[in-house]
């Protein structure tokens, strides 16, 4: 057997408190799709980092070999000169510049000083002739649909005539059509001397394009199978992806849902106007008083579009369908009247979308809710610190005190922050994105306790995660998402993780 | 920095070393008083004491009066991450509306002002629509707002010319000083009310400074050491009282000083104690996070503007007063002066920070600067290098402090 093209030994690589990598070996023959696969934080995004350069050498340890020599590659810089190129999800063109620009950024074509326009724009036709993209390549990006402005990246990479090509999650944004072109793509790369290493959530597209499939899971090899030999089935997959012992680190749910629905969805559509299709399906739910609803799918799959556009749609899409709290047709047009209707929502991004950062511990937990500490518009502060005391003692926020910035806490304590203003705006239905993402574990089994502690006292709350063991071990009832559409509910006696992911891949 | 710990290591501390310990934890807060105390200390000592005399200080602060309302109301549009660059010409037309009304239009002074501060709200309110509405930003929005009233305030100009107001009430409010008790024989030549007012003001300011340092006490916040705590009350007190002092040797309070100092203790209290307040700040932290918690955008969005107008329509008014009359060219670089005002203020640009009273203290900087080197003869050529860098001096020092502090 001749060397593979890329060989990657031993790789460790650790974040503060984490091993996001523990010796993973990842082997890359010439000319084959290779996928990998793997539940969210698995790692896979961490290998490919590490193979582009955006770990630097010295970062990780282990070795990386292309064509058989040892690399140390410490920026994209360097991985582009080894011939490895990597399509992020969020693409990388600049949407104000001509597709040849954006072909030839940062390798323009020269005469003298001068960039050769008529020579880039000529080379650029030829390589959209290999994607097979029939666009004028003088038409601006933004103008083009996701489906092609990622055939442009491509194009972009083949014009640096890239050997390895990483392509992380390229279908997700995409629709069937779309979806369909660039799988044929990657094959006809492979008679151009292109090899691929294609990261994918979906299985379906994994098993028709794969040669190789790698699995990782908590930041190690499983295994790698190979296709020839007919050991790549959805069931094999899901079976390596996700099996591992759940921890028991779950309340056993004291807990009992009754039978009074208080927040309904019906046929419920949106459309996202930038994006220009449909981003929710057809979702129909139900939520029970005092029940812990599971939202499962995998990341982008729609489950943050759906909380959203139920929490007075603060992105704008344009709704159709039926939304009943406690019984009652309701329209909710802004944050503001969701919370009034008895709705709260946590964000899975608190930086961006939770807190005020600048601002201190108190001043956070009780921006939604300063009517109930004031009088006449007036803010009575002793009352503010009162509160948030109270929060900070129930919720075990660990910070010398209420007046701390927020930034300077841990993540865990950040989170109780978030949860804290939405507890004291005691809302009906609870909604958590993602609540225990990038916190350690004693602070998630704190957060478990605080929920099963809540839907015992009749808040409904609705979880939305990617971890299967979470979804498993707090829900009562769990609907899976995929593609904008609940592809299924399980009550959690007939749930599996199996059962889960195969819905979730749907 | 925990409440115990910091408390634990001032004390035993001799009282120099508490007192750099103070001045190195509160450097951001402080800075600005100091720069201001050393600015007036240069030109006392440079102008011989000119600079600190009655009849200075009481013209300085009524030249500061329509920059000042100005940089409040741009303190609140930079906390929410806008700014707004049409202020200084829509000061000027509204200025020159308020000659119109008062001298075309015979409208007597207590409904010519009203007039115009509506007007002034509702110029503020137009600027705000393409913003919160479209999402425009509000450079460009307000730089077309910055050309329209210009163009408006040479149009409404164009066929008088200067407007001359001759309404002596109108006139009073950039030129005239609160009446004195009638019949008090004591203390010729001194303004009595002044004096009062100002005693009220430092026993007022005592009474709240204890009033809170109980408070916090007793949640075991961080407080300043007593015997700093006390410098700090007997520095404030001596200010007010010398400004007092030299106020009331002169003509005492100004209208302007005193409609200054209503402006900025309500724009002081909204933004500090109300639930306005704490959203503005809020939005301006987060604006997305503060979506998400309820609070709307659009709608502060449209008040911070709205107050804006306002002000500016007041700022006009202030200088049309002050110069008796309506030129074309009112308001020309204000909008500015006010933003610098705000930055030198330790507004971040950043937004979400920034406190009234520190606009208030910035504007009163800049104003310093350039009537000492008025008083010293500088050239202008000069006057604006040394303001320039005086400006750029105070970012980089609010962006360093900052950054220390994490």
């Amino acid at each position: 057997m001749d060397t593979p093209l890329l060989e990657m030994k031993n790789i460790t690589k650790e974040f503060p408190g984490v091993k996001a990598l523990n010796n993973v070996s990842f082997r890359v023959a010439r000319h084959e799709i290779h996928c990998l696969v793997g539940e969210n934080g698995a790692g896979k995004s961490t290998l490919m980092k590490v193979l582009s350069g955006v770990y630097p050498h010295g970062d990780y340890t282990g070795e990386i070999f292309v064509n058989g020599e040892l690399q140390t590659l410490r920026s994209i810089r360097d991985s582009e000169k080894v011939g490895i190129a990597i399509i992020y999800q969020e693409l990388a063109l600049v949407p104000e510049m001509t597709v040849y620009e954006n072909i030839f950024l940062g390798h323009e074509i020269k005469k003298g000083f001068q960039v050769d326009w008529n020579e880039t724009i000529k080379r650029a036709g030829e390589m959209l002739k290999i994607v097979k993209l029939d666009v004028n390549p003088a038409l601006k990006v933004r103008d083009l649909s996701v489906g092609k402005q990622q055939l442009v990246e491509i194009a972009k990479a083949l014009s640096r005539e890239v050997k390895l090509l990483i392509l992380d999650e390229p279908t997700a944004a995409l629709n069937e059509d779309d979806s369909e072109n660039l799988l044929n793509l990657l094959r006809g790369l492979k008679e151009h001397g292109v090899t691929c290493i294609l990261i994918s959530h979906k299985l379906k597209e994994v098993i028709r394009v794969a040669d190789t499939v790698t699995v990782l899971r908590d930041g190690r090899t499983v295994c790698t199978l190979e296709a020839k030999t007919g050991e790549v089935s959805q069931n094999v997959l899901i079976k390596h992806m996700v099996g591992r012992e759940i921890d028991n680190i779950y309340p056993q749910a004291e807990h009992q849902p009754s039978d009074e629905i208080v927040l309904e969805v019906r046929n419920w559509n949106a459309y996202h106007p930038a994006l220009g299709r449909n981003i929710l399906k057809d979702v129909s739910f139900k939520v029970k008083k005092g029940e812990i609803v599971g939202l499962a799918g995998l990341m982008g799959s729609g489950r943050t579009e759906l909380a959203l556009s139920i929490f007075g749609n603060p992105a704008g899409y344009q709704l159709n369908g039926e939304l009943f709290i406690k019984g009652h047709p309701t329209q909710l047009k802004h944050p503001r009247e969701a919370l009034r209707a008895g709705l709260a929502y946590l964000s899975e991004d608190r930086k961006n979308y939770g807190l005020i950062l600048i601002q201190d511990v108190k001043q956070n937990i009780t921006l939604s809710n300063l009517q109930a500490i004031s009088r006449r518009g007036i803010v009575n502060n002793n009352a503010e610190v009162k509160v948030a005391n109270e929060y900070k003692v129930s919720l075990n926020i660990k910070t010398p005190s209420v007046e701390q910035r927020v930034s300077n806490l841990s993540g865990g304590n950040q989170q109780k922050v978030c949860l804290g203003k939405w507890l004291f705006v005691n809302p009906d239905v609870l909604i958590l994105d993602e609540p225990t993402r990038g916190i350690d574990v004693g602070a998630k089994f704190e957060i478990y306790a605080i929920m099963t502690r809540l839907a015992r006292q009749g808040m409904s709350i609705i979880m939305i995660s990617s971890e299967l063991p979470e979804i498993l071990g707090m829900s009562d009832r769990v609907y899976v998402v995929s593609s904008g559409r609940v592809t299924g509910e399980l009550p959690i006696q007939e749930a599996t993780q199996e059962k889960i992911m195969h819905l979730a891949t749907y | 920095m925990s409440s115990v710990t910091s408390s634990q290591k001032t004390t035993g501390l001799s009282f120099l070393a508490t007192a750099r310990n103070v001045l190195q934890q509160n450097i951001r807060e402080y800075g600005m008083y100091i720069a201001l105390f050393v600015i007036m200390a240069i030109f006392t000592v440079t102008t011989k004491g000119i600079f600190l005399s009655s009849r200075n200080i009481s013209n300085l602060l009524n030249q500061t009066g329509y920059i000042a309302v100005l940089a409040v109301g741009m303190t609140l549009v930079i906390i929410i991450r806008h700014i707004d660059l049409s202020v200084g010409f829509l000061a000027g037309f509204l200025g020159a509306i308020a000659a119109i009304a008062l001298v075309s239009w015979h409208l007597p002074v207590y409904l010519a002002i009203p007039l115009v501060l509506a007007l002034g709200i509702l110029g503020g309110l137009i600027t705000a629509f393409p913003v919160a509405q479209l999402g425009i930003p509000s450079f460009v929005a307000s730089l077309g707002g910055w050309l329209i009233y210009r163009g408006a305030l040479l149009l409404v100009t164009a066929g008088t010319g200067t407007i001359i107001i001759p309404d002596e009430v109108f006139n009073a409010i950039g030129n005239g000083f609160i009446p004195d008790f009638p019949g008090l024989e004591i203390l010729p030549g001194v303004h009595k009310l002044t004096l009062v007012l100002g005693l009220v003001a430092i026993v007022l300011f005592i009474f709240m400074e204890i009033n809170n340092r109980r408070k916090k006490q007793a949640y075991n916040f961080e407080v300043l050491p007593l015997n700093m705590f006390l410098l700090k009350l007997i520095f404030v007190s001596v200010l007010v009282g010398y400004v007092t002092w030299v106020l009331a040797g002169y003509s005492g309070l100004s209208w302007t000083t005193v409609i200054v100092l209503i402006v900025v203790g309500v724009y002081h209290f909204v933004m500090s104690a109300t639930v306005l307040g704490r959203h503005i700040y809020a939005v301006g932290g987060n604006p997305d996070a503060a979506e998400l918690s309820g609070i709307s955008v659009k709608r502060l969005t449209y008040i911070v503007f709205g107050s804006m107008g306002m002000l500016s329509a007041l700022s006009g008014i202030l200088f049309a007063s002050r110069l008796r009359s309506a030129t074309t060219t009112a308001g020309t670089l204000f909008e500015l002066d006010a933003i610098a005002a705000a930055y030198v203020g330790g507004v971040s640009a950043a937004g979400g920070v920034g406190k009234v009273v520190g606009s208030l203290i910035g504007a009163l900087v800049m104003l310093s600067l350039t009537s000492g080197m008025n008083l010293m003869g500088i050239d202008i050529s000069l006057q604006y290098i040394v303001r320039g860098a005086v400006l750029a001096a105070a970012v980089i020092f609010d962006v360093t402090t900052r950054q220390r502090a994490h």
